[in-house]
C-alpha cells in the first residue's frame, strides 16, 4: 500500500487561516502558526498582534526596508498596516491574558482530550527551555487553535489522553488543525470535524492517542 | 534641580554594587541598553541578579555579562537558544534561573511599581510555574498567587529624553523598558538624543520623569548583533 500523503506545513497554515473571522485581532505563535499570515483568504482583513507591543503587524520587511526597532516576536523585521499601534509589553500581554484577542494560534507538542496544551519544553531536551508568551496566551485567548503535525517524527500520537510533556495550560485548546484532520475540543471530548483528502475517520483515529467522536458526515479539509 | 544627565557612561554605573538586582529592558534585538551593559561589564560588578526577558544573543546584550560570569541568578521568560553563554552556565549549574511567563513577568514588575503586594493569576495553573505557589479558586477559576519583582536598578533604552527625564520610545523598541523604569529604585536610561526641558509635548511623554533618575546619551555605540 502506498504511503498516504499528509498535508504540508503550508497547507496546515492555509486551513487554519480559514478559521480567522474578518476583522479579528489575532496572535500567531512560533512554527506553523507563523505561516498563516501568508494564507489569508482574499477579502479578509485580520489585525495581527505581537507580544512585543504591536497591533496591526503587516508583512515581513523586504531587503532594504528593515527597521530593527520594528520586529515581530521572532525577531524578524516586519511592516505595519494602516491603523497599527504600539504599546509596551505589559499591555501587549494584558491583551492576550485579558481575553481581548479574538483568536490565538499556537504550535503544539501535545494536546490532551481535555484541551490541555504542552508546547514549551520537550523532556530531556538540552538547554533551559523558555516559556515566552505562550502561558499568558493559553490562559486568556477567547479562541485557541493549535497547529501541529498529527504525530511525532517517530509516529507517536501528539493528540493524547493526558499530556506527558511539561504543560503550558489546562483545558485551553478549542480546535486542533493537523496534517490529517481538524478536531474540535468539546466538553465531552474530541470531535472530528474534517479529514485530510484521502484519509478516513478510522485512519485518523488510529493515529490519535485519545478517542475522537465521529459525526455522521466528516468532509475533507478545505484548503482555500 | 537635581542634575540627572551624565556625560560619562562609566560614571553613571560607578555605584552599582556586587549583588545588585538589575532589570534589563529589550526584546528581539530592539530597545536593549547595550551601552549601559558594556559600561557595567567594565565596572566589574558581580553576583548580579538579573531580571530580563531573555539572556542575551551570543556576546551581545546580556550575553556579555554571562560570558564574564557576572550574573549569578536570572529571572527570565525566554532565555533563548542563542543565549549561548547563559546556556553553558545553566547546564554547568553556575547560574540560577527562575522561568516566568512573559506577561506575568511584566505584571510582577508592575505590581512592584504600583505598591501592590501580589496578585492572583490563572496563568500557568497546573504547570511547572505553579510549583510552590499558593493556589485558590476565585469565581470558580483556579489561580495562583504571584509576588512582585523589585529591583535596585533598571537599565533601559529610550529614543529621547528631556533633561528632566521624560522619555519617548521608537516603534516596537519600548517593550519592557517603560515597565522596568517604574519598578526599580534607580532607573538609568541610555538615549539616542537628550533635548531641553519643554521640547517633548507633555501628551507625547511615554515615561514620566518621576521614574527616571540618570540619563546618558549613547548613540552610535550600538551593538550590531
Amino acid at each position: 500500500m502506498p504511503v498516504k500523503t499528509r498535508l504540508t506545513r503550508e497547507q496546515i497554515a492555509a486551513r487554519a487561516a480559514l478559521e480567522l473571522p474578518d476583522g479579528a485581532y489575532v496572535n500567531l505563535g512560533w512554527g506553523i502558526p507563523n505561516l498563516i499570515a501568508d494564507h489569508l483568504p482574499p477579502g479578509i482583513t485580520v489585525y495581527f498582534h505581537s507580544e512585543n507591543g504591536i497591533l496591526g503587524m503587516g508583512r515581513r520587511a523586504k531587503a532594504g526596508e528593515e527597521d530593527f526597532d520594528l520586529v515581530d516576536a521572532m525577531k524578524v523585521p516586519v511592516t505595519l498596516v494602516q491603523g497599527a499601534s504600539f504599546f509596551h509589553q505589559a499591555d501587549a500581554h494584558l491583551m492576550t491574558r485579558g481575553g481581548h484577542l479574538d483568536v490565538a494560534v499556537l504550535g503544539g507538542f501535545q494536546v490532551s482530550e481535555k484541551g490541555d496544551l504542552a508546547n514549551w519544553k520537550i523532556p530531556g531536551a538540552k538547554g533551559s527551555g523558555g516559556i515566552g508568551g505562550a502561558m499568558d496566551i493559553a490562559a486568556g485567548a477567547k479562541a485557541l487553535i493549535v497547529c501541529m503535525e498529527h504525530t511525532t517524527k517517530e509516529g507517536a500520537p501528539k493528540i493524547v489522553r493526558e499530556c506527558t510533556y511539561p504543560l503550558t495550560g489546562l483545558a485551553c485548546v478549542d480546535t486542533i488543525v493537523t496534517d490529517l484532520a481538524v478536531i474540535d475540543v468539546r466538553d465531552r471530548g474530541l470531535v472530528l470535524r474534517e479529514v485530510a483528502p484521502g484519509w478516513s475517520a478510522a485512519e485518523v483515529q488510529e493515529l490519535t492517542g485519545a478517542k475522537v467522536a465521529v459525526p455522521a458526515r466528516v468532509p475533507e479539509m478545505r484548503l482555500s | 534641580m537635581k542634575q540627572k544627565v551624565y556625560k560619562d557612561i562609566d560614571a553613571i554605573v560607578a555605584d552599582v554594587p556586587d549583588g545588585a538586582r538589575i532589570m534589563f529592558g529589550g526584546f528581539g534585538g530592539a530597545g536593549f541598553p547595550n551601552n549601559l551593559i558594556q559600561a557595567l561589564a567594565r565596572r566589574g560588578t558581580k553576583d548580579i541578579v538579573a531580571i530580563s526577558n531573555n539572556c542575551g544573543t551570543h556576546d551581545g546584550e546580556l550575553g556579555l555579562l554571562f560570558k564574564l560570569d557576572r550574573i549569578r541568578h536570572v529571572i527570565a521568560s525566554f532565555p533563548g537558544p542563542h543565549a549561548t553563554h547563559f546556556q553553558e552556565r545553566f547546564a554547568a549549574k553556575t547560574v540560577g534561573l527562575e522561568l516566568v511567563p512573559q506577561g506575568i513577568l511584566c505584571e510582577r514588575m508592575r505590581a512592584a511599581a504600583a505598591g501592590l503586594l501580589g496578585f492572583y493569576s490563572p496563568v500557568g495553573v497546573g504547570t511547572e510555574v505553579a510549583a510552590g505557589k499558593e493556589e485558590r479558586l476565585i469565581d470558580g477559576r483556579r489561580c495562583i498567587l504571584e509576588m512582585p519583582i523589585h529591583a535596585d536598578f533598571a537599565f533601559i533604552k529610550a529614543q529621547k529624553a528631556d533633561e528632566l527625564g521624560n522619555l519617548t520610545y521608537r516603534l516596537a523598541a519600548q517593550n519592557f523598558n517603560p515597565i522596568m523604569a517604574m519598578a526599580a529604585k534607580t532607573t538609568m536610561v541610555e538615549v539616542d538624543e537628550i533635548v531641553p526641558v519643554g521640547s517633548i509635548d507633555p501628551e507625547s511623554v511615554m515615561t514620566p520623569a518621576i521614574f527616571v533618575h540618570r540619563i546618558v546619551q549613547a548613540k552610535g555605540v550600538r551593538y550590531a548583533g
